[in-house]
């Protein structure tokens, strides 16, 4: 095995607010491979945005970084300054935003946008940076990228903003991408020919990404592993025939049951109960208690992982163990 | 666009005709010009000599014809005092005025948009306070007040700057400004930043509501997660959003400064247009206060006018509207 | 004749008013400076006008000097020898009552045409809504200062002049609070028992419009004192026998070459408390009543 891009390791993030101190990702780790697409699934409020942010150290005020370490390439992002900390984003490791209509800076160019990238990172001529750029967008499947560079974000779909995006993402050949629900504000049609592009363009880099989503067949087609997310921390994670075959944590099944399509015709579809509980009064035990079918008086007591089989762990004291029928 | 402006100068032009009307049958029933401007002493026959040279012996309505007829060709009169068409009179003294506005603008941008937003990036600091609270001082204190606070301390207290006038001027394009050379600099500085005091606090105010609402935009996260330069970032990207409104109300605020320019100008003693007004009120001289009037309503129509041109240079949006319209 | 009770929202108001010390001390300042002006003849030391108590020994002196007579000038004194504190305390009463009284008059004349544009619509409302718009499009000192030029000077001028540059504002707050108040179903109601349209307007319609208005008219309340000042110091406003504020610090303004500073400085100072207590106060009420800033 190689060493892994991104390695994360016990990364707690808080946000002090005036009603107390609310503790949004709670005790996760993950690694990503070269090449590896992990999807990262929960509802929001699950912490998965959280996450994403407290990797690229960009969270808004008040949030932070309690504990942990985030591995870029062995280097520790909690302990970069902010100086070394800039020279890595958009060059080692990118972000693409959920809303596309909203990443975007209205008033200023495509072309101002990309080759303003380039340039903090690269010691290029403003017309070498242009070239890159045309390049970056031809590769996403933008046509007539010359000319598209000279317009204005509002002047393109949604669809074709997030493929901008999505361009400067890849423009530098970054180590790691992280991918904000990328696809969720956009049409059905769009969003599939988003994700069938990305796949197309993943095929023939070794980068690694995070795709963070709250939707499970989105992740079934492009991810190797899954981590699934409830109230702060990750429940169960493992590659993405396992999970969702025989998916361990009554929360992963219930997600999986929610989906429509998997419920017969005519059948009432599954839901699962009550709501994501508010993480600044989390009592003690396992924060899935109050809407588990399967809970017990055990689950009073925090839950540790469960290695079901290689690379595959659920966080629950009584994890559903058939396969799914 | 062509309909829509030519509507806007047919209203200007009617609201112009009405001013005019209104401030000279006003200026004709309050006082006579004949007891102020007449040497009571002189002989009958060059008090009526002097009664005809003006015109003041037609009746009310002969003299309102032949001011309008006046209009009509680019004659507002002579000026009742100075014994020179009143147009003329006004004209000359405008570059002084102009002068005097353009630097108070220019005192507002440079000092106002950096102070609000660094009051709009860091709200929590002592130092955002200390500007937010200038701020409201400085929008409630009476412009005249704080000319005369500027001469007290910089003048009688200090001794460093003039007191009033406009210093040695030199000619620029064949318009005498003072700017120019040091003497005329030093008596610039007080009174262009008296008139600027009030856009100041202003332009900090817009300035720090835009970046409070600018900075949280997700295209202001995404620039950072680019890794931009916090230079760039605010620069750049913060700046250029905040720009619209601020350009705007400045734009609209133009036609204040030229009134308030009034009160600066008697403060500082400034040989500008607001200056001849208050003089010739005072004096009853009728021809120059009606030119005076024309004048500040044509500068009005035209300010408006290129506010919207500068407007929508700005904001990409609108120039794509305006083109379809 | 509103239909929420008048205790409750009245009692939230005062409640989130206290909230902030800052608009405390502001509302306190604003409470002061209303009995200073009211009592402003028990309260100061000489009355400026009785030409029997001003010594024209006195002329000139600065703060803190004692009189040919043992008068103790705290703020010093004008030329003529007037006591600065009396005199301020005096212009005050004059500043305030005439911004008061055209105010007041403005918010009249403004509520009255803004309800009738959008109450009787069509070409009635759209002659009063240009005479508004071309109303705001010119600067409010200009406007004041030519149509003083005009009348001439006096108090009465004087507030004829701020009447009219301030209507404009009343008019359009209350024709779009009222547009929207009239597309209500109790107005529907209201009508639909015949009631007449005067009372529908002033009873139903008015009270519903009164936030927006408090909150302008407080912030031009400050303004109104501003124009006056800034006219009487141009020298078209109050006559000389009735010295604002703003008359005072012109008076000084020959003085303060001549190092008096005092006969300016003291009466801006006034004047800058009373501007600033005012604007903090009508800051915080648009907070509060704003549904937008509200938690």
């Amino acid at each position: 095995m190689t060493a892994p891009v991104l390695s994360v390791r016990n990364l707690v993030t808080e946000f002090d607010t005036r009603a107390g101190t609310l503790r949004a990702v709670n005790n996760v780790s993950f690694d990503v491979q070269p090449g590896e697409v992990l999807g990262i699934v929960g509802e929001s409020g699950s912490g998965k945005t959280i996450t994403g942010f407290s990797i690229m150290q960009l969270l808004d005020q008040p949030g932070k970084v309690k504990s942990g370490e985030i591995l870029l390439n062995g280097k520790d992002l909690n302990k970069e300054d902010s100086r070394e900390l800039r020279k890595l984003r958009g060059d080692r490791i990118a972000m693409i935003f959920q809303d596309p209509m909203m990443t975007l800076n209205p008033v200023l160019r495509i072309d101002t946008q990309m080759i303003e990238t380039i340039q903090a990172h690269r010691n290029v001529s403003k017309a070498e940076a242009r070239q890159i750029a045309e390049d970056a967008l031809a590769q996403v499947g933008i046509p007539s990228p010359a000319e598209r560079l000279k317009t204005y974000p509002h002047e393109m779909s949604g669809g074709m903003r997030q493929r901008v995006v999505i361009a400067i993402a890849l423009m530098l050949e970054p180590d790691l991408i992280i991918a904000d629900e990328p696809t969720t504000a956009l049409d059905v049609t769009i969003q599939s020919q988003i994700l069938y592009e990305m796949q197309r363009l993943l095929s023939d880099r070794n980068m690694g990404l995070i795709w963070i989503t709250h939707d499970l067949t989105v992740v079934a087609g492009l991810a190797h592993k899954v981590a699934v997310m409830y109230a702060g921390r990750i429940v169960e994670y493992g590659s993405v025939n396992e999970l969702l075959d025989a998916p361990a944590h009554p929360y992963t099944r219930g997600l999986i049951d929610s989906i429509p399509s998997n419920a017969s015709h005519g059948k009432r579809l599954t839901q699962i109960p009550g709501m994501t509980p508010s993480l600044l009064n989390l009592g003690d035990g396992c924060p899935f208690r109050p809407r588990c079918s399967k809970a017990t008086d055990a689950c009073a007591v925090d839950p540790d992982e469960h290695t079901l089989s290689e690379g595959h762990w659920v966080r629950c004291h009584n994890p559903v163990l058939e396969a799914k029928g | 666009m062509l309909a829509y402006l030519i509507r806007r100068l047919g209203q200007s032009f009617l609201v112009m005709a009405v001013m005019a009307t209104i401030v000279f049958f006003g200026l004709y029933m309050v006082g006579n010009p004949i007891d102020l401007l007449i040497n009571p002493e002189d002989d009958l026959a060059a008090q009526e000599e002097a009664i005809r040279r003006l015109g003041l012996d037609q009746p009310v309505y002969i003299q309102f014809l032949q001011f309008l007829k006046g209009v009509a060709t680019g004659n507002l009169g002579v000026s009742f005092v100075h014994n020179t068409p009143a147009l003329e009179l006004i004209l000359s003294r405008l570059p002084a005025t102009l002068e005097l506005a353009f630097f108070a603008m220019l005192f507002a941008v440079l000092i106002g948009i950096p102070l609000g937003m660094f009051a709009g990036l860091y709200p929590k600091s002592p130092g955002s306070r200390i500007i937010m609270g200038g701020s409201i001082i400085g929008f409630s204190t009476p412009n005249f007040w704080q000319g005369l606070m500027l001469i007290m301390l910089f003048a009688v207290f200090w001794r460093v700057l003039p007191s009033g006038g406009r210093g040695e001027t030199t000619e620029l394009f064949g318009v005498p400004v003072s700017f120019l050379t040091l003497d005329g600099l030093k008596h610039l500085i007080l009174p262009a930043l008296n008139l600027a005091i009030f856009k100041i606090s202003l332009v900090i105010r817009l300035s720090r509501a835009g970046t409070a609402e600018v900075s949280l935009q997700d295209y202001v996260k995404y620039a950072r997660a680019r890794g931009l330069s916090e230079k760039r970032v605010v620069g750049v990207h913060i700046l250029k959003n905040i720009l619209i409104p601020v350009v705007t109300v400045l734009g609209l605020e133009l036609g204040n400064v030229i009134a308030f320019a009034v009160v600066t100008e008697t403060v500082f003693a400034w040989p500008g247009i607001g200056k001849l007004l208050i003089d010739s009120i005072g004096l009853l001289d009728r021809p120059v206060v009606v030119a005076y009037m024309m004048l500040t309503v044509f500068m009005f129509v035209m300010i408006n006018f290129f506010v919207d041109m500068a407007y929508s240079m700005l904001d990409p949006r609108i120039r794509i509207k305006a083109g379809k319209a | 004749m509103s239909t929420i009770p008048v205790e409750s929202p009245f009692k939230r108001f005062a409640e989130d008013f206290f909230s902030s010390p800052t608009a405390v001390i502001a509302g306190f300042g604003v409470l002061v400076i209303a009995c200073l002006a009211i009592f402003a003849g028990p309260i100061s030391p000489q009355n400026p006008y009785d030409l029997a108590e001003i010594n024209i020994m006195d002329g000139s002196l600065p703060p803190g000097s004692v009189g040919f007579d043992g008068f103790y000038y705290l703020l010093g004194t004008d030329e003529q020898g007037r006591d600065m504190l009396s005199a301020m305390i005096y212009g005050l009463r004059i500043s305030l009552s005439v911004s008061l009284i055209a105010v007041g008059s403005a918010v009249f004349i403004g509520m009255s045409l803004g309800m009738l544009a959008a109450w009787a619509g069509g070409r009635i409302e759209s002659l009063i809504m240009r005479a508004v718009d071309i109303q705001l499009s010119f600067p409010t000192l200009l406007v004041a200062l030519l149509l003083l030029a005009i009348l001439g000077k006096g108090v009465d001028k004087v507030i004829i002049a701020l009447v009219l540059v301030q209507w404009a504002y009343f008019a359009r707050t209350v024709r779009a609070a009222a547009l929207v108040e009239i597309r209500k179903d109790y107005v529907m109601a209201a009508r639909c028992l015949a009631l007449h349209p005067m009372r529908i307007l002033f009873g139903h319609v008015m009270p519903n419009c009164l936030p927006p208005i408090i909150v302008i008219a407080t912030v031009q309340v400050a303004n109104a004192i501003a124009i006056e000042a800034s006219l009487s110091f141009l020298g078209v406003g109050v006559p000389i026998t009735e010295p604002s504020l703003g008359l005072l610090i012109s008076n000084g303004f020959g003085y303060l070459l001549s190092g008096r500073y005092w006969i300016s400085f003291y009466p801006g100072v006034m004047l800058l408390v009373t501007l600033v207590c005012i604007n903090v106060v009508g800051d915080h009420i648009r907070e509060i009543l704003n549904p937008r800033t509200k938690k």
